[in-house]
C-alpha cells in the first residue's frame, strides 16, 4: 500500500493490529490479563497470547454479546479482560453489551477492535467499522485510542492495560508507515506534536497521520509551515493542544478514517466552538457506506489522501 | 471467608413473608416499579440467601470467596433489594426510598451504588454471560465459589441467553447454576403465547445443561433443588422454577397477564399486606 504518500519516504512497518497482538503476549505475564476472543484470533494477531497464556484465553465463539458479557463478569471478578474482534462486530453487534455491561458499571474492560476503516479494502462495507468511534465516544467514562503505527499501538496497549476503565483500542488491517521510535513516548490524553508549524493545524488520528506528515511536506513547498498533532486519544481528548493550535495557527483541518459524524473531527470541533472559534475542515469518509476495492483505491474513492488534506488546508487558509 | 446463613423452615417462610410486604410497600410507595415480577422469586431468592445455601458476608461484600447471585431480570430489582436489605447489605428502612432521586436504590440495579448488588442489569438478556465471566474468573483462580443467575422466562426469548447457555454448556461450567423463574407471563402477554419456551428444560440439557424443573413457591423443592445443584460435576445447572407471577397478592395473581410494572395502589396495599401476613 501506498496511502498516497508521494513527499516523504516512509518505512513501513507492522499493522496497528500486529504490534496490538504482541504488545498483549508480552504483557501477559500480568495473571491479572484475560483475553476473550470472537473467533478471529489469528486476525486480530491475540492468538501471540493464546499461544503464551492458553489458561488465560478464551475463544467464545462466534457471539460478540456473549464475549462482551463474559469480560464484564471477567472485569468485575478482578481480572483485565481483553475482548478483541474486527471492530465493527465489537462495536455494532456488542454495542447494548458494552453500554450496560461494561460502561455503565464502569468495569475495567479493554475493547480492542481490528479490521477498522475502509482500508481493509476487497472485503467490503460489512467488515469496515467506520462508526466505531462514534460510538465508543458516546459511552461515558470511555478512553478511546486510535494509534497511528506499530510502535504507538504498542504504547498504547500498555498505557492502556495500566489505565484502570474502560478502553476502546482501534487498530486496522494493513501494515503501515513507520511514525515512532520504539521508546517513543505516549500518554493517553495527550497529542503528539509531530511537526513544528504556525500558519494551519492538522490533526489526525491512525492511518491518517502519516498522510497529514506527508501534506505538511508538500503544503511546506507552497511556503506553508502546517502544524501536525497526532491526536491518538480522541477520548478524553487533548483539550489544551487544541486551544493552542486554535490560537497560534489560521485554522485547523482533522482527518481521520470514520465517518463524519460523532468522531474525531466532531469531538475537536466541539473544543474549537467552546474555547476559540477558527475556520476548520474535515477529512473523513464522509456519510456513507464505501465499497469493495484495493485499500490504496478506496483511499482515493473516498478522499482519504495526503492530497485531500494538503487542499483541505489551502481551502482554510484562503478564507 | 464468607459463610451460608441457615434458618429453619419456619423461619425462612417468616423471612419470604417479609420480603413479600417490602416488595409490596417499597413500590406502592415509590408509585411505580414490579412487584409481580419480584413476587414470583420470593422462594428462590429466599432459600438461596437464608436457607444455607449462598455463602456472603455483608460487611466484605467484594470478598474474592463469596458466591454471587446475579439478578438477570433487573426489573426485579425492588425484590433483590428487599433480600439484600433482610440480608444486611442495608437497612431495612432504606427500601422506602426506592427510585427516589439520590437513592442507591435505582428502577434497575446498579452495581456501583448498592453493596450486593452483582450485576448493573436491567437491558434483559446479560446476565447469564455475566456469570460466566465470574465462574471462568474463580476457576483460574482455584476458588469454589460459585455463580447464580436468576434469568426470567420471558428473558429467555433474548438470543444472548443462547449464546450463553452454550458457552457454559460446552465448557462445563459446573460452578454456574442457572435459575429460571417460569412464571409465565411477560409484559403484555403469556410466554406461552408470544414465544412459547417449552421444553425448556430439553432445550437446556440439549445445550449441555444438567436440568430440573421444580414449583418455585416450595420451601423444601427449591432448597432441595440448591442442594442437587452444587451436588452436579462436570456440567451448568439449571432449575427450571414454575412460579406465579405476583405470588402472595390476590389482586396481581388474579391478572397476571395485564399487571406487568405497575404497583400495587396505595388503597389497595393494607389489603395486600394482610394477605402476605407478614406481621405473622
Amino acid at each position: 500500500m501506498s496511502f498516497g504518500l508521494s513527499k516523504i519516504d516512509f518505512e513501513i512497518g507492522p499493522a496497528t493490529r500486529e504490534a496490538f497482538g504482541e504488545a498483549l503476549a508480552e504483557a501477559g505475564s500480568d495473571e491479572r490479563i484475560v483475553v476473550v476472543d470472537g473467533d478471529v484470533n489469528n486476525s486480530t494477531f491475540t492468538n501471540a497470547f493464546m499461544d503464551r497464556f492458553p489458561q488465560r484465553f478464551f475463544n467464545t465463539g462466534i457471539a460478540e454479546s456473549n464475549m462482551v458479557g463474559i469480560a464484564s463478569g471477567l472485569a468485575a471478578a478482578g481480572k483485565i479482560p481483553v475482548a478483541a474482534s474486527f471492530s465493527t462486530f465489537l462495536m455494532s453487534n456488542a454495542f447494548d453489551q458494552i453500554r450496560m455491561s461494561v460502561a455503565f458499571p464502569n468495569l475495567n474492560v479493554k475493547l480492542v477492535g481490528t479490521h477498522a476503516g475502509i482500508s481493509i479494502g476487497e472485503d467490503g462495507p460489512s467488515q469496515m467499522a467506520i462508526e466505531d468511534i462514534a460510538l465508543a465516544c458516546a459511552l461515558p467514562g470511555f478512553t478511546v485510542v486510535v494509534p497511528a503505527d506499530g510502535a504507538s499501538t504498542r504504547a498504547a496497549t500498555f498505557a492502556m492495560l495500566e489505565r484502570e476503565g474502560p478502553t476502546f483500542l482501534r487498530c486496522g488491517r494493513p501494515k503501515v508507515p513507520v511514525i515512532y521510535r520504539d521508546e517513543d513516548p505516549l500518554q493517553l490524553g495527550r497529542a503528539n506534536q509531530l511537526r513544528e508549524g504556525d500558519d494551519i493545524t492538522i490533526i489526525a488520528s491512525g492511518i491518517m497521520v502519516a498522510m497529514a506528515l506527508d501534506a505538511a511536506e508538500a503544503l511546506r513547498e507552497e511556503g506553508v509551515e502546517a502544524r501536525v498533532l497526532d491526536m491518538h486519544t480522541v477520548k478524553p481528548i487533548d483539550v489544551a493542544a487544541i486551544e493552542t493550535a486554535a490560537n497560534e495557527t489560521r485554522g485547523i483541518v482533522v482527518a481521520e478514517e470514520h465517518l463524519a459524524y460523532g468522531g474525531l473531527g466532531a469531538t475537536v470541533a466541539m473544543v474549537t466552538a467552546e474555547r476559540r472559534a477558527t475556520r476548520m475542515a474535515f477529512v473523513n469518509v464522509g456519510d456513507t457506506y464505501a465499497t469493495s476495492g484495493k485499500p490504496d483505491e478506496l483511499l482515493v474513492q473516498y478522499g482519504l489522501t495526503p492530497q485531500a488534506i494538503a487542499d483541505a488546508a489551502r481551502r482554510v487558509l484562503k478564507d | 471467608m464468607p459463610d451460608t446463613h441457615q434458618e429453619d423452615k419456619e423461619a425462612l417462610a417468616r423471612r419470604a413473608r417479609r420480603i413479600r410486604s417490602h416488595i409490596v410497600s417499597a413500590t406502592t410507595a415509590a408509585g411505580s416499579g414490579h412487584p409481580s415480577s419480584s413476587l414470583s422469586l420470593v422462594e428462590l431468592a429466599t432459600v438461596l440467601y437464608f436457607g444455607g445455601h449462598l455463602r456472603y458476608d455483608p460487611a466484605r461484600p467484594d470478598d474474592p470467596d463469596r458466591d454471587r447471585f446475579i439478578l438477570s431480570k433487573g426489573h426485579a430489582a425492588p425484590g433483590l433489594y428487599a433480600v439484600l436489605a433482610e440480608a444486611g447489605y442495608f437497612p431495612t428502612e432504606q427500601l422506602k426510598d426506592l427510585r427516589k432521586l439520590g437513592s442507591p436504590l435505582e428502577g434497575h440495579p446498579n452495581m456501583c451504588r448498592l453493596p450486593g448488588v452483582e450485576a448493573s442489569t436491567g437491558s434483559l438478556g446479560q446476565g447469564l454471560s455475566i456469570g460466566i465471566g465470574h465462574a471462568l474468573a474463580l476457576r483460574l483462580d482455584g476458588l469454589d465459589a460459585r455463580v447464580y443467575v436468576l434469568v426470567g422466562d420471558g428473558e429467555s426469548e433474548e438470543g444472548q441467553i443462547w449464546e450463553a447457555a452454550m458457552y457454559a454448556g460446552n465448557h462445563g461450567l459446573d460452578n454456574l447454576t442457572l435459575i429460571i423463574d417460569r412464571n409465565g407471563y411477560q409484559q403484555t402477554d403469556a410466554v406461552d403465547r408470544i414465544q412459547p419456551l417449552d421444553p425448556l428444560d430439553e432445550k437446556l440439557h440439549a445445550f449441555g445443561f444438567a436440568t430440573r424443573v421444580i414449583d418455585g413457591h416450595s420451601l423444601d423443592e427449591v432448597d432441595e433443588a440448591f442442594s442437587w445443584a452444587r451436588s452436579v460435576g462436570g456440567q451448568p445447572q439449571a432449575i427450571i422454577a414454575r412460579t406465579i407471577k405476583g405470588k402472595g397478592v390476590a389482586l396481581l395473581e388474579a391478572k397476571q397477564g395485564g399487571w406487568h410494572g405497575k404497583p400495587i395502589p396505595p388503597d389497595e396495599e393494607t389489603r395486600a399486606l394482610e394477605e402476605i401476613g407478614a406481621g405473622a
